[in-house]
């Protein structure tokens, strides 16, 4: 019965369509609404409309539950789903601030510069990535990124537990401390990311794509550990 | 003989492996997508029945020619020299430091198959490993910033891990053109041996930190010794049919540039305490620091 037929075929396809029952060479007639892309029309709708607050708070929210997965890194892909590489910049900005105008006397120059960390910590995050993905991994471009920049928090802390250790005296003691403190974070970070990273690589090369990772936060803490205030 | 789609394949396959076994010494490079050609490049010697001879002149331009099937402007291109895992990788490692005498790296260790993983990192963890070192060893006068060191540091590596494998392979192809030898390397073998032998520098220059001048030159001659070696035992057997001048020329000016590196780094970064303290690390101090420098 092919009239029948082309009649539920039509109906179901055509959302908004009344009864009709077509019969021969009937054209069809109604109105016919095709819904595209609805949900996202809405969420427009709705985002335009709503306070500014709203919109910060909620990336705001989305930043701070992705800190607190770094900080308790399961395997869970929140991190991965929902990029955004808001708290890499911001990590990234405090890091490099913290770490410039260290030790301004005249025989050597100063730590690094504001510019030097920040092209550092993003140009190393862009070969870190490059490499995973020419060595076959499955994580998108920015995804690791913004898994890398995250998981710079840790010696985030550190650096800031650094200054304050360093407010009381850059001895002996003080410089074990650090030693300790930037030691555990880092490995910590390398740890965070690792349970991110590696998942995406086949398990003959996990070692390959992790290296990398560690010597890049070997790194950055070799440099959070040699900072010492201007005088 | 063969007229099915999947026969073709298998035929392809053998002939691959007969190429191979006809002439060892050919090229392969192992590539994603085709997993006969990685399988021969990977494992180096195939136990096949395959008895029939299918031209061995014409052996090596045919694989030579199969090499690059996407263009240098895809990503898959690029992917193909990042087809190891991590026992290759060790073992490479491996090779170019503990190698029996005798030993040719590109065809015992590489097995013809260079990858770029290596050279890389090696190249990177070595900068690093300088810069933080040389960081260190001046440790009386401080710490100041290391990215001076770090970028001074990249630049000299990576020059020379590039540079002059581009000299030496366009001398050496340049030179087998002209005597119609039996094939050389190709560029990313050459980067790829130079790359691995440079690994030695890695501990090398954090043993640098330990004080002690006579340690320290001590050093220097283990390195040069065992990755000068590795150089001099993959390139001999190239040069060797040249002239007997320019194959002694080509192997001692491998030599030179690999010891004026070792050389060169030593005495930028590790300058030892008895000097005055060590000048501003800025680019446009290092004229002034290299030529003021006494030891």
């Amino acid at each position: 019965m092919p009239i029948l037929h082309r009649n539920r075929y039509l109906t179901t396809i055509f959302a908004g369509l009344s009864d009709v029952s077509i019969s021969g060479d009937i054209p069809v007639e109604g109105e016919i609404n095709v819904p595209v892309g609805t949900p996202s029309h809405d969420d427009e709708y709705s985002t335009l409309d709503e306070p500014v607050k709203d919109t910060i708070l909620r990336d705001l929210k989305a930043v701070g539950k992705k800190f607190v997965h770094v900080m308790y890194p399961k395997k869970s892909s929140t991190l991965l789903r929902d990029w955004d590489l808001w708290g890499p910049l911001l990590l990234c900005v405090t890091l490099a601030l913290m770490l410039q105008g260290g030790s301004v006397d005249s025989k050597e120059d100063g730590g690094p510069q504001f510019a030097e960390v920040f092209v550092i910590i993003w140009f190393g995050s862009v070969i870190i990535t490059l490499n995973s993905k020419l060595l076959g991994g499955t994580i998108s471009f920015f995804q690791s990124l913004c898994v890398l920049g995250y998981c710079i928090m840790p010696l985030t802390v550190a650096m800031v537990v650094c200054r304050l250790v360093l407010l009381g005296g850059s001895g002996m003691v003080s410089f074990i401390v650090r030693l300790i403190v930037v030691t555990a974070s880092f490995s910590w970070s390398t740890f965070a990311s690792t349970a991110f990273l590696a998942d995406s690589q086949p398990s003959n090369r996990k070692a390959l794509v992790v290296y990398p990772v560690f010597l890049f936060y070997f790194v950055i803490g070799w440099m959070i550990l040699t900072f010492s205030p201007s005088a | 003989t063969m007229a099915s789609p999947d026969d073709l394949k298998f035929q392809e396959f053998e002939e691959a492996t007969d190429l191979l076994l006809a002439d060892p010494g050919a090229s392969t490079l192992s590539m994603s997508g085709s997993s006969s050609m990685a399988l021969a490049g990977a494992t180096g010697d195939i136990k096949l029945d395959m008895s029939d001879d299918e031209g061995q002149e014409e052996s090596s331009e045919l694989l030579r020619g199969e090499k690059q099937t996407s263009g240098f402007w895809t990503f898959e291109y690029y992917q193909s020299f990042f087809n190891v895992d991590t026992m290759q990788v060790l073992d490479r490692v491996k090779g170019s430091v503990m190698h029996l005498p005798g030993r040719n790296f590109i065809k015992h260790t590489l097995q013809s198959s260079p990858d770029l993983y290596g050279p890389f990192w090696i190249c990177v963890t070595l900068v690093f490993s300088l810069a933080i070192s040389g960081n260190l060893s001046t440790f009386l006068n401080s710490l100041g910033s290391m990215v001076p060191g770090v970028t001074i540091a990249a630049v000299v590596i990576f020059l020379y891990a590039w540079l002059v494998p581009l000299g030496v392979w366009g001398f050496l192809t340049w030179r087998q053109r002209e005597e119609r030898q039996q094939s050389g390397y190709s560029f990313l073998e050459t980067v790829c041996v130079y790359g691995y032998s440079l690994f030695i520098y890695i501990p090398t220059s954090v043993l640098w930190i330990l004080p002690f001048e006579w340690l320290r030159w001590l050093l220097i001659l283990v390195a040069m010794v065992i990755s000068g070696s590795v150089l001099v035992l993959t390139f001999w057997p190239v040069v060797r049919d040249d002239t007997k001048v320019t194959a002694f020329a080509t192997v001692a000016t491998i030599v030179v540039l690999h010891a004026l590196l070792s050389i060169g780094c030593k005495m930028y970064f590790f300058q030892t305490a008895t000097h005055t303290p060590v000048p501003t690390l800025a680019p446009n101090h290092t004229a002034a620091v290299l030529t003021n420098k006494t030891h």
